[in-house]
């Protein structure tokens, strides 16, 4: 569009170092996304108690599950504990650390800095994504240190190079989606304190589904659910492709399930941003 | 000058309609049309209460919100129809610090450079460049956390002017400012207008309005009960305040009950100040008509009108403010 005739141009206009930049509109929200990233992932790392909590549970939970449980579950599951439920801490970790980023959201909400964002011309969408993508960022973290210890303690997969890829693209979808999730609901909670009360539940999540124990051993009802609720194919595909066993439609099913709850989250978080800010 | 930095008209505004969420009981009316209009380069102060639709006006000018009817330009943009044009145009500092405690000060200024449109080494010298001008940069790599409230909401301002904004607004910038710090903020604003940059800002003070601005809107339930330069405005009250000292309180309650347009009270001193254009004959009338006996006032004094005076005189309830009311809504 043409500059209008009539507007007033006081000389900063014209030195202006932003006009180039306009030029671009898609690199510009490529920047744009890339700098809410670095904040987020700036602001995790400040967050030292939050921090600690999302890398030292993890290592905590697989340790209680493989010491604890172990023993007693072990004989269950056709492999060795340790191979068994590495998938399922993997999950549980993902679950909990991607449910930050409600807490994340909320705060920003409770400041003025999402409306200087916004006059600043950063779409809803860029400042979610910047905690979207800390979140994986964090996450990822969080799963090295996991499998690096499961490695000190006997956990020895089988899968190719192509089958970590596969594995790992799996998760990351996982963290992708219920990360996006986090952020819908941290636009919903009134306060960072409501927020955390979802980062439970998420938790909760893989408990009713294969990770920690085969579902034949559950309840009739409850292993109906396990077996159909999404952290189970994330499971299984995980599972699978860790061990070399052939996965099956499990990644299939994973991916598309992934899909549809970030799809869903991405479409829920914007309506709810607009409406929560506009 | 023919062409406004900001210009609105008829802009309204309510809240808790039945089509937003969360609305419930009858909407509140914010804003009952605002007509407001601004010369590039000057500063502009909106004045009023708390709760009077300051905020809202400054978040619809700034594109943040919608107004429910009515149109305004911003740098020459419509808000509603070229928001995005609007936004690369302007900057807004809000009541609240819009920086994060958990960042330097460098950290937020580079941020908001990049957001801005800036290059990396652009955004890197123009944080350098901002934390010297706003007296940060010994401090400018500690976080922000551990900022005083003065240095916490310098950087803030520096942070709405990363990307040179030709329209820059403020939304009670000294709240909760000390007076050095405040002062401070006003030489600041100065040199913005100074260098050509338009400056709308709100406050409740009336004293920041007058030292600031080169125009004043006051602001009361929605509605802009009178704009002008700050000497019109006084000129409206009649320039002139009569404060008359009575003899017992029962005399002041009377006389309070009696003239809804004064505009000072002071019960503890029995005080109360009523406008007048300061002449002789004014001064009797009054006098005459509020104490026709003769014993209820004590002392008397004239001083000069103050734009608090103006104020309370235009927003004052009831019957009716006394000389000005007239010409108040002329714009």
């Amino acid at each position: 569009m043409p500059d209008k005739p009539s507007r007033p141009s006081p000389a900063l206009a014209l030195t202006n170092p932003r006009t180039n930049a306009c030029a671009n509109p898609l690199t510009n929200v490529l920047t744009n996304v890339l700098t809410m990233t670095g904040r987020s992932i700036r602001l995790s790392r400040r967050n030292v108690d939050a921090l600690i909590t999302a890398l030292a549970l993890p290592a905590l939970l697989l340790l209680i599950f493989v010491y604890f449980f172990g023993g007693a579950i072990g004989g269950r599951t056709g492999t060795r504990y340790v191979t068994y439920v590495v998938p399922g801490v993997l999950l549980l970790c993902a679950g909990f650390g991607s449910s930050s980023t409600a807490v994340a959201v909320t705060e920003d909400l409770k400041g003025g800095i999402v409306d200087r964002f916004r006059s600043l011309d950063v779409s809803g969408t860029a400042i979610l994504a910047g905690h979207v993508l800390a979140s994986v960022a964090r996450n990822l973290l969080a799963t090295a240190l996991v499998l690096a210890l499961a490695f000190a303690i006997g956990f020895r997969p089988s899968a190719s190079p192509a089958g970590w890829l596969a594995a790992v693209s799996v998760l990351v979808a996982f963290i992708l989606a219920l990360s996006w999730l986090s952020a819908a609901v941290g636009l919903l909670a009134r306060s960072p304190e409501a927020a955390g009360g979802y980062t439970f539940f998420v938790s909760f999540l893989p408990y009713p589904s294969s990770a920690f124990v085969p579902t034949d051993t559950m309840p009739r009802w409850l292993a109906a659910f396990s077996d159909h609720q999404p952290v189970t194919p994330v499971i299984e595909s995980l599972r699978s492709l860790l061990l070399a066993q052939p996965p099956g439609t499990a990644p299939w099913v994973a991916l598309a399930w992934c899909g549809g709850i970030l799809a869903g989250a991405v479409g829920v978080a914007g309506v709810l941003f607009r409406r929560r800010v506009g | 000058m023919s062409i406004a930095a900001i210009e609105a008209t008829g802009l309204t505004k309510s809240y808790g309609a039945p089509s937003r969420a969360g609305g419930t009981g009858p909407p509140v009316t914010v804003l009952r049309g605002i007509d407001l209009r601004v010369a590039p380069g000057t500063v502009f102060a909106l004045l009023g209460p708390n709760g009077a639709g300051k905020t809202t006006t400054v978040r619809i000018l700034a594109t943040l919100t919608e107004p429910d009817a009515g149109t305004a330009a911003v740098a020459g943009y419509d808000v509603r129809d070229e928001r995005h044009r609007v936004r690369r145009a302007i900057s807004l500092t809000g009541q609240f610090a819009a920086v994060d405690e958990a960042q330097t000060g460098r950290e937020n200024l580079r941020m908001m450079a990049r957001l801005a449109g800036l290059g990396r080494a652009a955004a890197r010298a123009r944080a350098a460049e901002l934390l010297d001008r706003f007296g940060l940069y010994g401090a400018g790599d500690r976080l922000v956390r551990t900022y005083s409230g003065g240095m916490r909401r310098r950087v803030d301002l520096a942070a709405g002017l990363v990307g040179e904004p030709e329209v820059i607004f403020l939304d009670e910038p000294t709240s909760g400012l000390d007076p050095h710090s405040r002062r401070a903020l006003w030489d600041t604003v100065g040199e913005l207008a100074a260098n050509g940059t338009t400056v709308f800002l709100t406050t409740q003070y009336l004293e920041e309005a007058d030292r600031l601005s080169d125009r004043v809107a006051v602001l009361h339930d929605g509605v802009i009960v009178a704009q002008g330069t700050a000497a019109e405005l006084k000129s409206r009250t009649a320039g002139h305040r009569l404060d008359l000292t009575l003899a017992t309180s029962a005399a002041y309650l009377r006389l309070t009950a009696r003239t809804p347009h004064a505009s000072h009270h002071d019960p503890g001193a029995r005080t109360l100040g009523l406008p007048t254009d300061g002449s002789a004959r004014h001064v009797r009338a009054l006098l005459d008509e509020l104490d026709p006996a003769g014993t209820d006032v004590t002392h008397f004094a004239v001083h000069t009108a103050t734009l608090d005076d103006v104020f309370l005189t235009l927003t004052a309830p009831g019957p009716g403010p006394g000389p000005g009311q007239g010409t108040a809504h002329h714009a």
